[in-house]
Protein backbone atom coordinates (compact mmCIF):
# COMPACT_ATOMS: atom_id res chain seq x y z
CA UNK A 1 0.00 0.00 0.00
CA UNK A 2 1.35 3.04 -1.10
CA UNK A 3 0.60 6.55 1.08
CA UNK A 4 -0.33 9.77 -1.02
CA UNK A 5 1.02 13.27 -0.90
CA UNK A 6 -2.43 14.30 -0.15
CA UNK A 7 -2.15 11.63 3.01
CA UNK A 8 1.49 12.82 4.31
CA UNK A 9 -0.09 16.55 4.12
CA UNK A 10 -3.22 14.81 6.70
CA UNK A 11 -1.10 12.98 8.95
CA UNK A 12 1.57 16.28 8.83
CA UNK A 13 -1.43 18.51 9.97
CA UNK A 14 -2.63 16.29 12.40
CA UNK A 15 1.09 15.91 14.40
CA UNK A 16 1.31 19.61 13.73
CA UNK A 17 4.32 19.30 12.39
CA UNK A 18 4.90 22.16 9.27
CA UNK A 19 6.71 19.81 6.54
CA UNK A 20 8.20 21.77 3.43
CA UNK A 21 7.58 20.62 -0.25
CA UNK A 22 10.74 18.24 -0.57
CA UNK A 23 10.61 16.80 2.36
CA UNK A 24 7.25 15.93 1.74
CA UNK A 25 8.17 14.07 -1.39
CA UNK A 26 11.01 12.18 0.41
CA UNK A 27 8.50 11.22 3.46
CA UNK A 28 5.58 9.66 1.26
CA UNK A 29 8.53 7.44 -0.35
CA UNK A 30 9.72 7.10 3.41
CA UNK A 31 6.50 6.30 5.21
CA UNK A 32 4.54 4.13 2.42
CA UNK A 33 7.89 1.38 2.90
CA UNK A 34 7.71 1.48 6.56
CA UNK A 35 3.96 0.96 6.07
CA UNK A 36 4.35 -1.74 3.90
CA UNK A 37 7.19 -3.38 6.31
CA UNK A 38 4.68 -3.05 9.00
CA UNK A 39 2.05 -4.33 7.06
CA UNK A 40 3.57 -7.75 7.38
CA UNK A 41 1.77 -8.11 10.93
CA UNK A 42 -1.44 -8.68 9.21
CA UNK A 43 -0.99 -11.83 8.14
CA UNK A 44 -0.45 -13.48 11.75
CA UNK A 45 -3.33 -14.83 13.40
CA UNK A 46 -4.02 -13.26 16.83
CA UNK A 47 -7.45 -14.92 17.13
CA UNK A 48 -8.26 -14.35 21.01
CA UNK A 49 -4.78 -12.79 21.67
CA UNK A 50 -5.25 -9.90 24.17
CA UNK A 51 -3.35 -7.13 23.23
CA UNK A 52 -0.17 -6.69 25.99
CA UNK A 53 -1.06 -3.23 28.19
CA UNK A 54 1.93 -4.26 30.29
CA UNK A 55 5.34 -5.48 29.31
CA UNK A 56 5.49 -7.23 33.19
CA UNK A 57 2.69 -9.94 34.25
CA UNK A 58 -0.10 -8.53 36.36
CA UNK A 59 1.61 -5.02 36.90
CA UNK A 60 -1.25 -2.49 36.92
CA UNK A 61 -0.35 1.04 37.09
CA UNK A 62 -0.37 2.47 40.82
CA UNK A 63 -2.48 4.82 42.43
CA UNK A 64 -1.71 7.17 45.19
CA UNK A 65 -3.93 9.13 47.04
CA UNK A 66 -5.19 12.52 46.00
CA UNK A 67 -3.00 14.65 47.90
CA UNK A 68 -1.11 17.57 46.92
CA UNK A 69 2.45 16.98 46.67
CA UNK A 70 3.44 19.47 44.47
CA UNK A 71 4.88 23.07 45.67
CA UNK A 72 4.39 26.09 43.47
CA UNK A 73 7.96 26.31 41.39
CA UNK A 74 6.07 28.29 38.58
CA UNK A 75 9.20 30.80 38.23
CA UNK A 76 12.03 28.05 38.09
CA UNK A 77 9.99 26.55 35.81
CA UNK A 78 9.04 28.86 33.19
CA UNK A 79 12.79 30.08 32.81
CA UNK A 80 12.76 27.56 30.00
CA UNK A 81 9.42 29.25 28.54
CA UNK A 82 10.35 31.47 25.31
CA UNK A 83 7.79 34.18 26.86
CA UNK A 84 5.99 34.84 30.04
CA UNK A 85 3.95 37.56 31.05
CA UNK A 86 2.79 37.91 35.08
CA UNK A 87 3.65 34.36 35.42
CA UNK A 88 1.56 33.30 32.24
CA UNK A 89 3.01 31.88 29.04
CA UNK A 90 2.05 34.25 26.43
CA UNK A 91 0.72 32.49 22.82
CA UNK A 92 -0.34 34.30 19.47
CA UNK A 93 -3.87 36.24 20.01
CA UNK A 94 -6.72 32.98 19.79
CA UNK A 95 -9.87 34.51 20.58
CA UNK A 96 -10.60 38.00 17.97
CA UNK B 1 50.25 4.28 35.73
CA UNK B 2 47.17 4.97 33.15
CA UNK B 3 44.08 5.90 35.52
CA UNK B 4 41.85 5.30 32.52
CA UNK B 5 41.88 1.86 31.87
CA UNK B 6 41.26 1.16 35.92
CA UNK B 7 38.19 -0.70 37.17
CA UNK B 8 36.16 0.66 39.40
CA UNK B 9 36.83 -1.21 42.08
CA UNK B 10 40.95 -0.60 41.07
CA UNK B 11 39.79 2.80 41.26
CA UNK B 12 38.11 2.63 44.67
CA UNK B 13 41.42 0.67 45.48
CA UNK B 14 43.40 3.57 44.75
CA UNK B 15 40.95 6.38 46.19
CA UNK B 16 40.67 4.29 49.37
CA UNK B 17 44.59 3.92 49.63
CA UNK B 18 45.40 7.52 49.09
CA UNK B 19 47.43 7.22 46.23
CA UNK B 20 45.12 9.52 44.05
CA UNK B 21 42.59 11.64 44.61
CA UNK B 22 39.05 12.51 43.30
CA UNK B 23 40.44 15.85 42.60
CA UNK B 24 43.38 14.15 40.38
CA UNK B 25 41.30 11.82 38.27
CA UNK B 26 38.65 14.21 37.78
CA UNK B 27 41.63 15.92 36.01
CA UNK B 28 42.81 13.31 34.32
CA UNK B 29 39.59 12.70 32.08
CA UNK B 30 38.70 16.50 31.95
CA UNK B 31 42.35 16.75 30.23
CA UNK B 32 41.60 13.79 28.10
CA UNK B 33 38.07 15.00 27.35
CA UNK B 34 39.56 18.24 26.26
CA UNK B 35 42.34 16.45 24.14
CA UNK B 36 40.06 13.76 22.50
CA UNK B 37 37.03 14.44 23.23
CA UNK B 38 36.39 17.09 20.00
CA UNK B 39 37.51 14.50 17.22
CA UNK B 40 34.65 11.65 18.42
CA UNK B 41 32.06 14.50 19.01
CA UNK B 42 31.01 12.12 22.11
CA UNK B 43 30.03 15.00 24.13
CA UNK B 44 27.08 17.64 23.63
CA UNK B 45 28.19 19.22 27.27
CA UNK B 46 31.33 19.39 29.16
CA UNK B 47 30.18 20.31 32.62
CA UNK B 48 33.94 20.62 33.92
CA UNK B 49 33.72 23.50 37.16
CA UNK B 50 30.83 21.10 38.14
CA UNK B 51 32.99 18.21 37.80
CA UNK B 52 35.72 19.84 39.94
CA UNK B 53 33.79 20.95 42.87
CA UNK B 54 31.94 17.51 42.83
CA UNK B 55 35.41 15.73 42.99
CA UNK B 56 36.52 18.33 46.11
CA UNK B 57 33.18 17.10 47.72
CA UNK B 58 33.76 13.67 47.17
CA UNK B 59 37.20 13.87 48.23
CA UNK B 60 36.31 15.59 51.63
CA UNK B 61 33.41 12.82 51.95
CA UNK B 62 35.92 10.25 52.09
CA UNK B 63 38.51 11.94 54.24
CA UNK B 64 35.30 12.12 56.73
CA UNK B 65 35.59 8.05 56.44
CA UNK B 66 33.16 7.66 54.13
CA UNK B 67 32.98 4.15 51.53
CA UNK B 68 31.55 3.64 48.32
CA UNK B 69 32.08 2.09 45.31
CA UNK B 70 31.16 5.00 43.35
CA UNK B 71 32.62 7.95 45.39
CA UNK B 72 34.77 10.25 43.75
CA UNK B 73 34.87 7.88 40.47
CA UNK B 74 33.52 10.27 36.91
CA UNK B 75 30.79 9.13 34.60
CA UNK B 76 28.90 10.67 32.06
CA UNK B 77 25.49 10.93 31.69
CA UNK B 78 23.59 10.77 28.38
CA UNK B 79 21.66 13.55 27.61
CA UNK B 80 18.19 12.18 27.97
CA UNK B 81 18.52 12.74 31.52
CA UNK B 82 17.87 15.93 33.35
CA UNK B 83 20.58 17.49 34.97
CA UNK B 84 19.19 20.20 37.84
CA UNK B 85 21.09 23.47 36.25
CA UNK B 86 22.99 21.88 33.11
CA UNK B 87 21.42 21.99 29.41
CA UNK B 88 19.57 19.23 28.41
CA UNK B 89 19.08 18.17 25.12
CA UNK B 90 17.75 15.25 24.42
CA UNK B 91 20.23 15.66 21.23
CA UNK B 92 17.82 18.00 19.55
CA UNK B 93 17.18 21.38 18.34
CA UNK B 94 14.15 21.27 20.31
CA UNK B 95 15.69 21.12 23.29
CA UNK B 96 18.77 23.32 22.68
CA UNK B 97 18.02 25.85 25.16
CA UNK B 98 16.78 23.80 27.70
CA UNK B 99 17.99 23.70 31.05
CA UNK B 100 16.31 21.00 33.11
CA UNK B 101 15.23 22.33 36.77
CA UNK B 102 15.18 19.15 38.00
CA UNK B 103 17.53 16.10 38.19
CA UNK B 104 16.64 12.31 36.98
CA UNK B 105 16.62 9.40 39.74
CA UNK B 106 19.14 7.97 38.12
CA UNK B 107 21.14 11.48 38.03
CA UNK B 108 19.90 11.86 41.71
CA UNK B 109 21.04 8.25 43.05
CA UNK B 110 24.55 8.58 41.34
CA UNK B 111 24.93 11.77 42.94
CA UNK B 112 24.38 10.82 46.55
CA UNK B 113 26.91 7.98 45.76
CA UNK B 114 29.38 10.53 45.43
CA UNK B 115 29.60 10.06 41.25
CA UNK B 116 31.79 12.91 39.24
CA UNK B 117 29.18 14.31 36.63
CA UNK B 118 31.55 15.49 33.65
CA UNK B 119 29.54 15.82 31.07
CA UNK B 120 26.88 15.33 29.09
CA UNK B 121 27.12 12.73 26.33
CA UNK B 122 25.82 12.63 22.30
CA UNK B 123 22.85 10.77 21.33
CA UNK B 124 20.26 10.66 18.45
CA UNK B 125 17.59 12.79 18.58
CA UNK B 126 14.86 11.77 21.18
CA UNK B 127 17.18 8.55 21.34
CA UNK B 128 15.68 7.89 17.60
CA UNK B 129 18.42 6.37 15.87
CA UNK B 130 20.91 3.35 15.52
CA UNK B 131 23.78 4.94 14.75
CA UNK B 132 24.14 8.58 15.93
CA UNK B 133 23.82 10.07 13.13
CA UNK B 134 20.42 11.63 14.02
CA UNK B 135 21.89 13.97 16.48
CA UNK B 136 20.86 17.83 16.17
CA UNK B 137 24.88 18.15 16.82
CA UNK B 138 26.27 15.89 14.27
CA UNK B 139 27.71 11.87 14.51
CA UNK B 140 29.69 10.34 17.21
CA UNK B 141 32.65 9.00 15.65
CA UNK B 142 33.78 5.05 16.90
CA UNK B 143 37.04 5.42 18.44
CA UNK B 144 37.91 1.61 16.78
CA UNK B 145 37.60 3.28 13.15
CA UNK B 146 36.80 7.29 13.20
CA UNK B 147 35.19 6.79 9.36
CA UNK B 148 32.52 4.45 11.31
CA UNK B 149 29.29 5.22 13.37
CA UNK B 150 29.55 3.94 17.59
CA UNK B 151 25.70 2.77 16.92
CA UNK B 152 22.88 4.38 18.97
CA UNK B 153 21.00 5.71 20.33
CA UNK B 154 23.32 5.85 22.93
CA UNK B 155 26.64 6.37 20.94
CA UNK B 156 28.08 9.29 22.57
CA UNK B 157 28.18 6.98 26.26
CA UNK B 158 29.50 3.96 24.73
CA UNK B 159 32.30 5.74 22.63
CA UNK B 160 33.27 7.63 25.82
CA UNK B 161 33.66 4.42 27.57
CA UNK B 162 35.29 3.03 25.06
CA UNK B 163 37.92 5.77 24.32
CA UNK B 164 38.46 6.09 28.37
CA UNK B 165 37.28 9.43 28.42
CA UNK B 166 34.98 8.37 31.47
CA UNK B 167 34.91 5.05 34.00
CA UNK B 168 31.67 4.34 32.72
CA UNK B 169 28.23 6.38 31.30
CA UNK B 170 24.44 5.66 31.46
CA UNK B 171 22.89 5.09 28.81
CA UNK B 172 18.89 4.60 27.55
CA UNK B 173 17.88 0.95 25.59
CA UNK B 174 14.22 1.47 23.83
CA UNK B 175 15.13 -1.15 21.49
CA UNK B 176 18.72 -1.59 21.61
CA UNK B 177 20.40 1.90 22.23
CA UNK B 178 22.56 0.56 24.95
CA UNK B 179 23.18 -2.88 23.47
CA UNK B 180 23.70 -2.29 19.85
CA UNK B 181 26.29 0.98 20.66
CA UNK B 182 28.05 -1.45 23.10
CA UNK B 183 28.88 -4.30 20.62
CA UNK B 184 29.36 -1.74 18.33
CA UNK B 185 32.09 0.26 20.56
CA UNK B 186 33.54 -3.23 22.86
CA UNK B 187 32.21 -2.19 25.83
CA UNK B 188 29.93 -4.09 28.33
CA UNK B 189 26.41 -2.83 28.03
CA UNK B 190 23.61 -3.54 30.03
CA UNK B 191 19.54 -3.31 30.03
CA UNK B 192 17.94 -4.01 32.74
CA UNK B 193 14.40 -5.60 33.45
CA UNK B 194 11.84 -2.92 32.27
CA UNK B 195 10.93 -0.36 35.62
CA UNK B 196 14.20 -1.56 37.89
CA UNK B 197 15.13 1.68 37.11
CA UNK B 198 13.50 5.01 37.58
CA UNK B 199 12.24 6.75 34.16
CA UNK B 200 11.53 9.92 36.08
CA UNK B 201 13.19 12.78 34.65
CA UNK B 202 14.65 10.72 31.39
CA UNK B 203 13.12 12.16 28.74
CA UNK B 204 10.14 10.19 26.66
CA UNK B 205 10.30 8.25 23.50
CA UNK B 206 8.07 5.18 23.86
CA UNK B 207 6.98 4.91 27.94
CA UNK B 208 5.85 1.34 27.48
CA UNK B 209 9.57 0.01 26.16
CA UNK B 210 12.31 2.89 27.65
CA UNK B 211 14.54 1.52 30.18
CA UNK B 212 18.04 3.13 31.44
CA UNK B 213 21.29 0.90 31.99
CA UNK B 214 24.94 1.33 32.36
CA UNK B 215 28.17 1.08 29.87
CA UNK B 216 31.45 0.17 31.74
CA UNK B 217 34.08 -2.04 31.00
CA UNK B 218 33.09 -4.96 32.87
CA UNK B 219 30.38 -6.83 33.96
CA UNK B 220 31.49 -6.72 37.61
CA UNK B 221 31.68 -2.97 37.10
CA UNK B 222 28.03 -2.67 35.70
CA UNK B 223 27.05 -4.67 38.76
CA UNK B 224 28.47 -1.54 41.11
CA UNK B 225 27.12 0.89 39.04
CA UNK B 226 23.25 -0.47 38.83
CA UNK B 227 23.08 -1.71 42.48
CA UNK B 228 23.09 2.06 42.98
CA UNK B 229 20.80 3.02 39.94
CA UNK B 230 17.86 0.24 40.52
CA UNK B 231 15.24 0.37 42.85
CA UNK B 232 11.45 1.63 43.70
CA UNK B 233 10.43 5.31 42.76
CA UNK B 234 7.20 6.08 43.27
CA UNK B 235 7.51 9.21 40.88
CA UNK B 236 7.59 6.67 38.22
CA UNK B 237 4.21 4.97 37.55
CA UNK B 238 5.57 1.62 36.22
CA UNK B 239 8.28 1.77 38.74
CA UNK B 240 8.47 -1.78 40.51
CA UNK B 241 8.36 -2.29 44.00
CA UNK B 242 11.07 -5.09 44.75
CA UNK B 243 14.33 -5.01 46.67
CA UNK B 244 17.29 -5.11 44.70
CA UNK B 245 19.92 -7.79 45.20
CA UNK B 246 23.40 -7.37 45.87
CA UNK B 247 24.09 -7.73 42.14
CA UNK B 248 28.43 -6.97 43.02
CA UNK B 249 28.07 -9.68 45.94
CA UNK B 250 26.66 -12.39 43.86
CA UNK B 251 28.91 -12.03 40.76
CA UNK B 252 31.08 -14.54 41.72
CA UNK B 253 28.92 -17.85 41.23
CA UNK B 254 29.98 -20.65 39.30
CA UNK B 255 28.16 -21.26 35.95
CA UNK B 256 28.09 -24.50 36.17
CA UNK B 257 24.30 -26.23 36.00
CA UNK B 258 23.43 -22.97 33.72
CA UNK B 259 20.88 -24.00 30.77
CA UNK B 260 21.71 -21.77 28.00
CA UNK B 261 19.34 -21.47 25.00
CA UNK B 262 20.91 -21.10 21.63
CA UNK B 263 17.63 -19.10 19.85
CA UNK B 264 17.85 -20.29 16.49
CA UNK B 265 15.97 -17.04 15.17
CA UNK B 266 19.10 -14.89 16.51
CA UNK B 267 21.09 -16.40 13.90
CA UNK B 268 18.73 -16.08 10.96
CA UNK B 269 21.06 -13.17 8.44
CA UNK B 270 23.59 -13.04 11.05
CA UNK B 271 27.25 -12.39 9.30
CA UNK B 272 29.38 -15.69 9.00
CA UNK B 273 32.37 -14.09 10.69
CA UNK B 274 30.17 -12.67 13.84
CA UNK B 275 28.40 -16.09 14.15
CA UNK B 276 31.85 -17.87 14.56
CA UNK B 277 33.07 -15.30 17.01
CA UNK B 278 29.32 -15.78 18.84
CA UNK B 279 29.79 -19.67 18.86
CA UNK B 280 32.96 -19.86 20.27
CA UNK B 281 31.53 -17.46 22.94
CA UNK B 282 29.29 -20.37 23.69
CA UNK B 283 31.90 -22.20 23.92
CA UNK B 284 33.24 -20.72 26.42
CA UNK B 285 30.17 -20.55 28.34
CA UNK B 286 30.24 -24.34 28.22
CA UNK B 287 33.43 -24.54 29.34
CA UNK B 288 32.58 -22.88 32.60
CA UNK B 289 29.84 -25.48 32.80
CA UNK B 290 26.58 -24.57 30.85
CA UNK B 291 24.74 -26.80 28.77
CA UNK B 292 22.74 -25.82 25.93
CA UNK B 293 19.99 -26.44 23.94
CA UNK B 294 18.65 -25.29 20.87
CA UNK B 295 14.93 -23.30 21.20
CA UNK B 296 12.77 -21.56 18.68
CA UNK B 297 10.68 -18.02 19.07
CA UNK B 298 8.73 -18.67 15.56
CA UNK B 299 7.50 -14.76 15.81
CA UNK B 300 10.79 -13.22 16.69
CA UNK B 301 11.61 -12.19 13.00
CA UNK B 302 8.04 -9.71 13.78
CA UNK B 303 9.81 -8.20 16.53
CA UNK B 304 10.77 -5.29 14.23
CA UNK B 305 7.37 -4.60 12.50
CA UNK B 306 6.09 -4.61 16.14
CA UNK B 307 8.52 -2.22 17.57
CA UNK B 308 8.04 0.35 14.51
CA UNK B 309 4.10 0.25 14.93
CA UNK B 310 4.75 0.79 19.21
CA UNK B 311 7.37 2.66 19.61
CA UNK B 312 6.35 5.49 16.70
CA UNK B 313 2.82 5.48 18.15
CA UNK B 314 4.20 6.13 21.59
CA UNK B 315 7.02 8.75 20.58
CA UNK B 316 4.31 10.70 18.34
CA UNK B 317 2.41 10.88 21.65
CA UNK B 318 5.12 11.61 24.02
CA UNK B 319 6.62 13.90 21.77
CA UNK B 320 3.30 16.38 21.07
CA UNK B 321 4.54 18.03 24.43
CA UNK B 322 7.24 19.61 22.59
CA UNK B 323 4.34 22.78 21.69
CA UNK B 324 6.62 25.98 21.12
CA UNK B 325 4.60 27.30 24.66
CA UNK B 326 6.31 26.02 27.91
CA UNK B 327 9.58 25.12 27.15
CA UNK B 328 11.98 23.97 24.03
CA UNK B 329 12.41 25.98 20.43
CA UNK B 330 9.73 28.86 19.49
CA UNK B 331 9.94 29.66 15.62
CA UNK B 332 10.45 33.87 15.61
CA UNK B 333 6.99 35.46 14.70
CA UNK B 334 3.89 32.66 14.58
CA UNK B 335 1.02 34.32 12.87
CA UNK B 336 -1.50 32.38 15.07
CA UNK B 337 -1.60 29.44 17.48
CA UNK B 338 -1.35 26.57 14.65
CA UNK B 339 1.44 28.22 12.87
CA UNK B 340 3.41 28.78 16.10
CA UNK B 341 2.69 24.70 16.78
CA UNK B 342 3.57 23.41 13.43
CA UNK B 343 6.99 25.75 12.62
CA UNK B 344 8.01 25.53 15.82
CA UNK B 345 7.77 21.28 15.65
CA UNK B 346 8.84 21.41 12.10
CA UNK B 347 11.60 23.52 13.12
CA UNK B 348 12.99 22.20 16.06
CA UNK B 349 12.23 18.20 15.06
CA UNK B 350 14.93 16.13 12.60
CA UNK B 351 14.13 14.40 9.72
CA UNK B 352 14.23 10.95 11.39
CA UNK B 353 11.88 12.44 14.90
CA UNK B 354 9.29 13.85 12.03
CA UNK B 355 9.39 10.38 10.54
CA UNK B 356 8.58 8.47 13.80
CA UNK B 357 5.79 11.20 14.98
CA UNK B 358 4.09 10.54 11.42
CA UNK B 359 4.30 7.17 11.62
CA UNK B 360 3.24 7.30 14.86
CA UNK B 361 0.57 9.57 14.05
CA UNK B 362 -0.69 7.47 11.10
CA UNK B 363 -1.31 3.81 12.81
CA UNK B 364 -3.26 5.62 15.65
CA UNK B 365 -5.37 7.24 13.47
CA UNK B 366 -8.96 7.08 13.03
CA UNK B 367 -9.48 3.65 10.59
CA UNK B 368 -6.10 2.51 11.13
CA UNK B 369 -5.68 1.90 14.80
CA UNK B 370 -7.21 -1.57 15.35
CA UNK B 371 -5.34 -2.68 11.96
CA UNK B 372 -2.14 -1.34 13.09
CA UNK B 373 -1.84 -0.21 16.93
CA UNK B 374 -3.75 -2.98 18.19
CA UNK B 375 -2.27 -5.77 15.94
CA UNK B 376 1.05 -4.92 17.04
CA UNK B 377 -0.06 -4.93 20.62
CA UNK B 378 -1.45 -8.96 20.38
CA UNK B 379 2.14 -9.92 18.08
CA UNK B 380 3.59 -8.45 21.26
CA UNK B 381 1.95 -10.50 23.43
CA UNK B 382 2.99 -13.60 21.31
CA UNK B 383 6.35 -12.43 21.66
CA UNK B 384 6.43 -12.01 25.23
CA UNK B 385 4.25 -15.57 25.66
CA UNK B 386 6.91 -17.24 23.73
CA UNK B 387 9.97 -15.88 25.69
CA UNK B 388 8.04 -16.77 28.66
CA UNK B 389 7.64 -20.79 27.58
CA UNK B 390 11.51 -20.15 26.40
CA UNK B 391 12.64 -19.57 29.83
CA UNK B 392 10.72 -22.45 31.34
CA UNK B 393 13.64 -24.88 30.09
CA UNK B 394 16.78 -22.01 29.90
CA UNK B 395 17.91 -19.73 32.38
CA UNK B 396 19.17 -17.15 29.62
CA UNK B 397 19.01 -17.22 25.58
CA UNK B 398 22.62 -15.97 24.34
CA UNK B 399 23.19 -14.69 20.79
CA UNK B 400 24.32 -11.94 18.71
CA UNK B 401 24.26 -8.43 19.47
CA UNK B 402 24.22 -6.85 15.44
CA UNK B 403 23.72 -8.57 12.19
CA UNK B 404 27.21 -7.05 11.74
CA UNK B 405 30.08 -4.71 12.84
CA UNK B 406 29.98 -1.11 12.92
CA UNK B 407 29.27 0.54 9.60
CA UNK B 408 30.61 3.17 7.93
CA UNK B 409 29.39 6.63 8.73
CA UNK B 410 26.55 8.02 6.03
CA UNK B 411 25.70 4.09 4.86
CA UNK B 412 22.57 3.77 5.89
CA UNK B 413 21.05 6.97 6.43
CA UNK B 414 18.35 7.17 3.25
CA UNK B 415 17.22 3.98 4.00
CA UNK B 416 15.45 3.70 7.47
CA UNK B 417 14.67 0.03 7.35
CA UNK B 418 17.96 -0.90 6.66
CA UNK B 419 18.79 1.34 9.65
CA UNK B 420 16.24 -0.19 11.64
CA UNK B 421 17.36 -3.61 11.21
CA UNK B 422 20.09 -3.20 13.12
CA UNK B 423 18.16 -3.41 16.14
CA UNK B 424 16.82 -6.96 14.89
CA UNK B 425 18.44 -9.33 18.30
CA UNK B 426 17.93 -6.41 20.36
CA UNK B 427 14.56 -5.51 20.07
CA UNK B 428 12.63 -8.49 21.34
CA UNK B 429 13.75 -8.10 24.77
CA UNK B 430 12.16 -4.30 25.03
CA UNK B 431 8.88 -5.72 23.45
CA UNK B 432 8.99 -8.42 26.70
CA UNK B 433 10.73 -6.28 29.39
CA UNK B 434 13.56 -8.39 29.67
CA UNK B 435 16.61 -7.49 31.33
CA UNK B 436 19.23 -8.44 28.68
CA UNK B 437 23.37 -7.42 28.09
CA UNK B 438 26.06 -7.25 25.28
CA UNK B 439 29.54 -8.25 26.13
CA UNK B 440 32.59 -8.17 23.74
CA UNK B 441 33.30 -11.28 22.48
CA UNK B 442 35.78 -10.77 19.46
CA UNK B 443 37.08 -8.63 16.40
CA UNK B 444 36.07 -8.88 12.54
CA UNK B 445 38.33 -6.28 10.31
CA UNK B 446 39.38 -4.50 13.74
CA UNK B 447 36.08 -4.07 14.71
CA UNK B 448 34.32 -5.02 18.44
CA UNK B 449 31.88 -8.06 17.91
CA UNK B 450 29.13 -8.45 21.06
CA UNK B 451 27.76 -11.07 22.25
CA UNK B 452 24.13 -10.79 23.67
CA UNK B 453 22.24 -12.57 26.71
CA UNK B 454 18.63 -12.49 27.78
CA UNK B 455 17.20 -13.39 31.06
CA UNK B 456 13.98 -13.43 32.26
CA UNK B 457 12.24 -10.79 34.21
CA UNK B 458 14.74 -9.73 37.27
CA UNK B 459 17.38 -12.17 36.59
CA UNK B 460 19.83 -9.41 36.19
CA UNK B 461 21.73 -11.14 38.91
CA UNK B 462 21.78 -14.14 36.46
CA UNK B 463 23.22 -12.53 33.22
CA UNK B 464 25.56 -10.61 35.55
CA UNK B 465 26.92 -13.79 36.80
CA UNK B 466 27.18 -15.61 33.20
CA UNK B 467 28.83 -12.02 31.77
CA UNK B 468 31.20 -11.69 34.71
CA UNK B 469 32.15 -15.70 34.27
CA UNK B 470 32.88 -14.78 30.50
CA UNK B 471 34.82 -12.21 31.51
CA UNK B 472 36.83 -14.32 33.80
CA UNK B 473 38.32 -16.95 31.04
CA UNK B 474 38.21 -14.18 28.22
CA UNK B 475 40.17 -10.68 27.36
CA UNK B 476 38.07 -9.29 24.74
CA UNK B 477 36.70 -6.34 27.20
CA UNK B 478 40.27 -5.26 28.37
CA UNK B 479 41.00 -4.54 24.34
CA UNK B 480 41.10 -0.42 24.42
CA UNK B 481 41.08 1.44 20.74
CA UNK B 482 45.12 1.59 20.34
CA UNK B 483 44.32 5.77 19.30
CA UNK B 484 43.09 5.73 22.84
CA UNK B 485 45.10 2.86 24.87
Amino acid sequence: MSLTRQDLDKIAHLARLQITAAESERYVSSLSSIVDFVAELGKVDTQGVAPMAHPLVGQVQRLREDAITETDQHERYQRNAPQVQAALYVVPRVIE
Amino acid sequence: MTLHTQTLAELRQLLDGGKVSSAELTEHFLERLARVGPELNALITLTADQARAQARAADRRRAAGEKGPLLGIPLIHKDIFCTEGVKTSCGSRMLDNFVSPYDATVVSRLKAAGAIMLGKSNMDEFAMGSSNETSFYGPVKNPWDLTRVPGGSSGGSAAAVAAGLCVYATGTDTGGSIRQPAALCGVTGFKPTYGRVSRYGMIAFASSLDQAGVFAHSAADVAQVLGVMAGFDERDSTSVDAPVPDYAAGLAAPLKGLTIGLLREFFDGLEPRNAALVQAGIDELRKLGATTREVSLPHLPLSVPTYYVVAPAECSSNLSRYDGVRFGHRCDNPKDLLDLYERSRGEGFGTEVKRRIMTGTYVLSAGYYDAYYLKAQQVRQLITDEFRRAFQSVDVLVGPTTPTPAFAIGAKVDDPITMYLNDIYTIGANLAGLPAISVPCGFVDDLPVGLQLVGPHFAEGRLLQAAHGFQQVTDWHRRRPPAYA
